[in-house]
């Protein structure tokens, strides 16, 4: 069975936590995931950085930065998840912009993908109308290409839905990401639509921070996703992140699981 | 392949919270393009505002101190805000209007589209927010406060590079966050579909003037139109009409910066590779992961690590030739034109006339080539003190 199916079978809420690869270093980067999957995740979004991130609010660009700073590479990041692999088998899952894994080459990206382990793509410069360049490697090598969804998207939701597979990304809110003190989506009204039309499981990100926050997304979906949060910790602590991390999960994992 | 291609170059790749925006825009334009009411109105404000048809000037004493091709200015420099840049702005904020759009944003590099589009906005009544490299504000301190002053908040943009395709990222962002009230007024032939269209829809009136005023003129077409290219909306505006006319060669000088080998260069078809980025493909300079190279050049308008994706085309099919030119070589450009015609260029203009000047000596006298004089170099005079090592106490 596909593993991202069998992660939202096995966590009927799930919480999804995402960190930057190479933030402030792979070593820490392989411990963090270790750490965060010990602590509950269903799945790890990984992101492999880019100079270019536009749509990242404050907190994941300057992680970007940091990790390129220190000589992050695509191919770097693939080993160290060959060497996670004998740790963890956690879902794993990559966020990145489109160039990055085109100048790579999809198919040589795809194909390394499936070897090492990682079982969806979410590409953020990637609206469906294009998603044909990446569906067919991605496809070929049975690695999901997870559709986001908007609180923009309006007709569009139906259109998205009906084709995604991995999970549904649904964004809570307009702009980039980073923390939010309220989210005013009426983020019920766009998970119902997607019901309608799939069974593909839909989880929500951008700006939630809280376990509050966190378990209100859940409520009415299948999971959390939470990134600057994460990365804000890391940020601030470094190497010595995996810890303060490990605790930040777990309290999600509670709030998410408890509803 | 979907919308808005050339060639495999274009296309839509932006975020989904975007899309509806992007499809609403594409939607307006497809209208108003062909509405006789919307393109009286536009040709009013080309004619009445702009200053259009601009002058297509015969630079004798450039052509005869280069001893060979007739050379041609096209004065874009003329057209009020004193670049092309408004040509483009004036077309973008009168369809934000028709969409009934009250705010605008902009990108700015040298700062000339910047103005562009506070001075339209101003015209029009609608708010503008312009970002620009916080790199690009110093070295454009006059622009700001010209912007300011036409009522236009400039915000310095600190991420990255610092320069334009930082401003581009942030106009982004911003444009993500306020995509339902605002509209995002793109400065080059670049940028997801329709703009690379749009653009070029709104600047092609360069190279049609042209032509009717080469062929009233000297009765037939010019044997080579010349024009720089960052972005490239002025290059793909001069060239547009011309790209049926075969006989025409069709010039686009990019900025090399220190030298096309050095790493501190912006000559995207010269050094770049085929990437996707700002929402189209084509190509920019990047390394073998796809990240985006800091690029440079003396020209903080051709400082950018892409080209529009027609460009693009138009490289790929070898109907266009693309070419470097140095800072230095922009600089001696930038200066032999003010002492040899009295009209002192933009230095993104100055790297087409560098061009022009070692092309024209080897072509016969009965040969005629156009440099587009794509914008004045007032902007200029402070960097360029600065690059000679001249102290200005401003």
């Amino acid at each position: 069975m596909n593993k991202i199916k069998e992660a939202f079978q096995k966590h009927p809420k799930a919480f999804i936590p995402f960190i930057t690869s190479g933030d402030p270093d792979l070593e820490t980067t392989k411990k963090l995931i270790v750490a965060m999957a010990e602590a509950g995740a269903a799945v790890v979004e990984l992101g492999i950085p880019f100079s270019d991130p536009v749509a990242e609010g404050e907190v994941i660009q300057a992680a970007n930065m940091r990790a390129l700073s220190k000589g992050c590479t695509t191919d770097k990041i693939f080993d160290m998840i060959k060497e996670v692999r004998t740790l963890t088998d956690v879902p794993l899952v990559f966020l990145t912009y489109v160039n990055p894994i085109f100048t790579y080459g999809v198919e040589k990206f795809y194909t390394k993908c499936e070897e090492v382990g990682v079982y969806g793509t979410i590409v953020p410069d990637v609206p469906f109308e294009e998603k044909a360049e990446l569906l067919e490697a991605a496809t070929k090598h049975g690695v999901d290409i997870i559709s986001l969804i908007a609180p923009t998207s309006d007709a569009r939701i139906k259109m998205i839905a009906k084709e995604a597979t991995g999970y549904v990304y649904v964004v809570s809110s307009l702009g980039v990401t980073g923390v939010r003190s309220n989210i005013t989506t009426d983020i019920g009204a766009i998970v119902e639509q997607i019901r309608e039309v799939t069974d593909t499981p839909v989880a929500i990100g951008f700006g939630i921070s809280t376990p509050e926050q966190a378990a209100a997304m859940a409520k009415v979906s299948d999971g959390a996703i939470v990134g600057s949060a994460i990365v804000k910790i890391v940020g601030e602590h470094g190497k010595d992140s995996v810890e303060p991390v490990r605790e930040y999960v777990k309290q999600m994992v509670a709030a998410v699981e408890g509803v | 392949m979907t919308k808005g291609r050339y060639g495999i170059h274009g296309g839509q790749y932006i975020p989904e919270t975007l899309m509806n925006a992007v499809l609403e825009l594409e939607k307006a334009y497809e209208f108003y393009k062909n509405d006789p009411e919307f393109l009286n109105e536009l040709q009013a404000l080309y004619r009445e505002y702009a200053n259009r048809p601009s002058l297509l000037y015969y630079a004798e004493k450039m052509t005869n101190d280069l001893g060979g091709a007739k050379i041609y200015l096209k004065r874009e420099d003329l057209n009020h805000t004193g670049a092309h840049k408004i040509n483009n702005v004036l077309g973008q904020c009168l369809l934000a209007k028709k969409m009934g759009k009250k705010r605008v944003i902009a990108e700015t590099g040298a700062g000339q589209h910047g103005v562009a589009t506070a001075t339209v906005a101003a015209l029009m009544g609608m708010d503008c927010v312009v970002y620009m490299g916080k790199e690009d504000t110093e070295r454009q301190a006059l622009n700001v406060f010209r912007m300011e002053l036409l009522g236009a908040k400039v915000v310095a943009v600190e991420s990255g590079t610092q320069t334009l395709k930082d401003a581009v990222n942030e106009a982004m962002r911003v444009w993500t966050a306020q995509v339902e009230d605002t509209f995002y007024v793109l400065g080059s032939v670049m940028g997801p579909h329709p703009y690379p269209e749009m653009v070029r829809d709104f600047q092609k009136v360069i190279g049609k003037e042209v032509k009717e005023q080469m062929l009233a003129k000297e009765g037939r077409l010019p044997d080579a139109v010349i024009a720089c290219v960052g972005g490239g909306s002025n290059a793909m505006g001069l060239f547009y009409d011309f790209i049926p006319d075969e006989e025409v060669e069709l010039i686009g000088v990019e900025a090399a910066g220190r030298g096309v080998n050095t790493a501190e260069t912006a000559a995207t078809i010269a050094r770049g590779s085929e990437g996707i980025f700002h929402g189209m493909k084509s190509y920019f300079m990047q390394d073998e992961y796809g990240q985006i190279a800091p690029v440079y050049s003396i020209s903080a308008g051709l400082d950018y690590p892409g080209i529009g994706p027609e460009h693009a085309y138009l490289h790929d099919i070898g109907r266009a030739k693309y070419v470097p030119c140095t800072d230095d070589e922009s600089v001696e450009a930038f200066e032999y034109l003010s002492r040899m015609e009295g009209i002192i260029p933009a230095v993104e203009s100055a790297h087409a006339l560098s061009y022009a000047m070692k092309l024209a000596p080897t072509l016969s006298k009965d040969k005629i080539i156009v440099v587009n004089l794509s914008g004045r170099g007032d902007k200029d005079v402070a960097a360029i003190a600065r690059y000679k090592g001249v102290n200005l106490h401003e």
